[in-house]
């Protein structure tokens, strides 16, 4: 820094530690619940440090489920999350590489007019037009299906509007190149322009991977079935049981569970993670 | 800007353009359309006559006290929301930009929480307040606060808020972070030597050459607060008690799922689509002068 003020430096850790402990609190205390016996919590406040119970919830949890609550498994309900979260980011980043392809290697007529069809999505979330939506979904027969929970979700602006821009900053000497010794669209596509977009999907991926898992309104509606119940939509159905108390211990160990993933994901790929978020919102 | 080199094709444009713009139309262009239409129309309680009211139902929803009740409170809660999580988010980035020991570490320990799903962020905090069980409830009652979010509306208010305000720190925290390590050390330097202390220096250097990342990170939370936080209300709360925590985007489910009013609901979502748009144009406008900066 550039004088030395040691109290400022001590100051700036304090306050750092701080914000971790903020941070993490609410995940301490739902770990030290998910490790308790149901009577420990079912009376008085929820203690601090964890008990002697983590494996037996857990297990609970992954193999039988709530049995308020329909008795989902969580391990089923995790699985349903992950085929969702990669049906989405895998299908989007497959049909918005094509997509941003055409539009900025081709001319052709109504190029324009598709550019800006795929862009006005990016004023629409979901969450604006629910109904129509699921009315259309629900036509279609699509609803209890993995093609209902991930298919709406996959059109996305973001994603063609990242590749395009990326695509445009890679060198035309490329194209002319490939051209003269004599690859064709499909051919530049696949041998060029795909191994050099690697890193720009990878980012993607951990964006839209998390955007994924963490759908929340769009399975709640379009899933009545509970064996089409994904993680974090079957959280809010355990909470919601009718009758009494609901079971804090299992609850708290089904979030933890619907944590993990994209947590360790964000963790893991740190680097990649903040090159996709920076970008997706340029 | 546009390519100089470019192939051609009859149909391989289109061909590949098919699947992105197939699920445009049937999921986005399609139910938008019928929000459209459906907002000028009117159903009876049976669906049995529908019939075509004009700016009605908008009319309606200016003159309903429920509906600008929820307005208020969208406003108060992503005033809220906003402030709290950038506040803190920028504190911390601030302090974060200043140590060297231990940035990286720090750094991870304080992004993760973007991965949490705002549904998940709401059941957190909804049990660490839950009022017989709930730490933090039992504190506030040491203190003599009978803290209850199923009866009292700004409780349940204050909960919301705090649940969608910590998901959303991680996220400002980082392009705060960002934005200071872009600064150049050298003007930071300059003032130094001038005799400017640290505070002065924020106020005077760091928090002006900040102010695009900080309008950048405001249109992106107000939009977060009016959207994404749906999850976080559904799960917890339920936009109750009374009304107190029916946000905009609440109201529009629970009036079309619930209620079963289409019309309403139906222009309740085109009003949504108005400010969306006209916060996408906000953010556009910037990001055009971002580049010429």
């Amino acid at each position: 820094m550039i004088e030395h003020r040691p109290w400022l430096v001590w100051l700036s850790h304090g306050v750092l530690l701080l914000g971790v402990l903020i941070v993490a609190f609410p995940i301490w205390i739902a770990f030290v619940a998910s490790t308790h016996a149901a009577s420990d919590l079912a009376s008085g406040v929820t203690p601090l440090l964890p008990g002697g119970y983590l494996f037996e919830n857990y297990a609970r949890a992954l193999g039988s489920g709530h049995e308020a609550s329909g008795a989902v498994p969580v391990s089923l309900m995790m699985w349903n999350s992950l085929v969702m979260a990669l049906a989405i980011a895998i299908g989007k980043i497959a049909i918005s590489l094509l997509s941003a392809y055409a539009i900025v290697y081709f001319r052709f007529p109504f190029r324009m007019l598709c550019f800006w069809t795929i862009f006005v999505t990016l004023m629409l979330p979901v969450e604006v037009r629910i109904l129509p939506t699921f009315e259309v979904v629900a036509d279609l027969g699509l609803l209890n299906s993995y093609a209902g929970l991930s298919v709406p979700l996959i059109a996305s602006a973001t994603a063609t509007f990242l590749f395009r821009q990326f695509f445009l900053t890679v060198p035309d000497e490329l194209v002319e190149a490939a051209r003269i010794d004599g690859a064709g669209p499909l051919r530049f596509f696949k041998d060029v322009l795909l191994p050099l977009s690697r890193t720009n999907i990878a980012a993607l991926f951990v964006i839209l991977f998390i955007y994924g898992w963490n759908q929340y309104l769009w399975p709640l509606l379009i899933t009545t079935d509970e064996s089409f119940y994904t993680i974090v939509m079957g959280i809010q159905r355990m909470v919601t049981v009718a009758d009494a108390e609901p079971q804090w211990p299992l609850i708290m160990a089904t979030t933890m569970l619907a944590m993990i993933p994209p947590v360790f994901v964000v963790v893991a790929m740190q680097r990649l993670f903040v090159k996709g978020l920076v970008e997706t919102e340029k | 800007m546009e390519k100089r080199v470019v192939f051609r094709h009859a149909w391989l444009p289109y061909l590949l353009l098919l699947p992105q713009l197939a699920i445009t139309l049937i999921f986005f262009i399609w139910p938008a359309s019928q929000a459209l239409y459906q907002s000028v129309l009117r159903q009876d309680p049976f669906g049995l006559r529908t019939s075509f009211v004009g700016l009605e139902n908008f009319a309606r929803l200016l003159r309903d006290p429920l509906y600008l009740d929820s307005f208020q409170v969208t406003i108060v809660f992503s005033i809220a929301v906003t402030a709290l999580s950038m506040g803190l988010a920028l504190l911390l980035a601030i302090m974060a930009d200043r140590v060297i020991k231990g940035a990286t570490s720090y750094k991870t320990l304080l992004i993760w929480p973007y991965a949490v799903a705002p549904a998940v962020a709401g059941v957190l905090w909804w049990f660490i307040f839950n009022p017989t069980i709930g730490i933090l409830s039992y504190g506030l009652s040491l203190v003599g606060y009978d803290w209850n979010h199923a009866l009292d509306g700004g409780d349940a208010l204050t909960l919301v808020i705090i649940a969608s305000a910590w998901k959303q720190i991680s996220y400002n925290f980082l392009f705060f972070l960002a934005g200071l390590q872009a600064i150049p050390k050298s003007l930071i330097e300059a003032a130094a030597i001038d005799g400017a202390g640290p505070g002065r220096r924020f106020w005077t250097i760091i928090f002006p050459l900040l102010s695009p990342t900080t309008f950048f990170l405001l249109v992106v939370n107000v939009v977060y607060a009016f959207f994404d936080t749906f999850g976080v209300i559904h799960a917890t709360t339920n936009g109750g008690p009374g009304q107190a925590t029916t946000i905009l985007v609440y109201k529009v489910f629970s009036d079309g799922f619930i209620g079963l009013n289409l019309g309403s609901s139906a222009a309740q979502s085109v009003v949504l689509m108005l400010i969306v748009i006209a916060l996408t144009v906000v953010q556009f406008r910037y990001v055009e002068r971002r580049v010429q900066y």
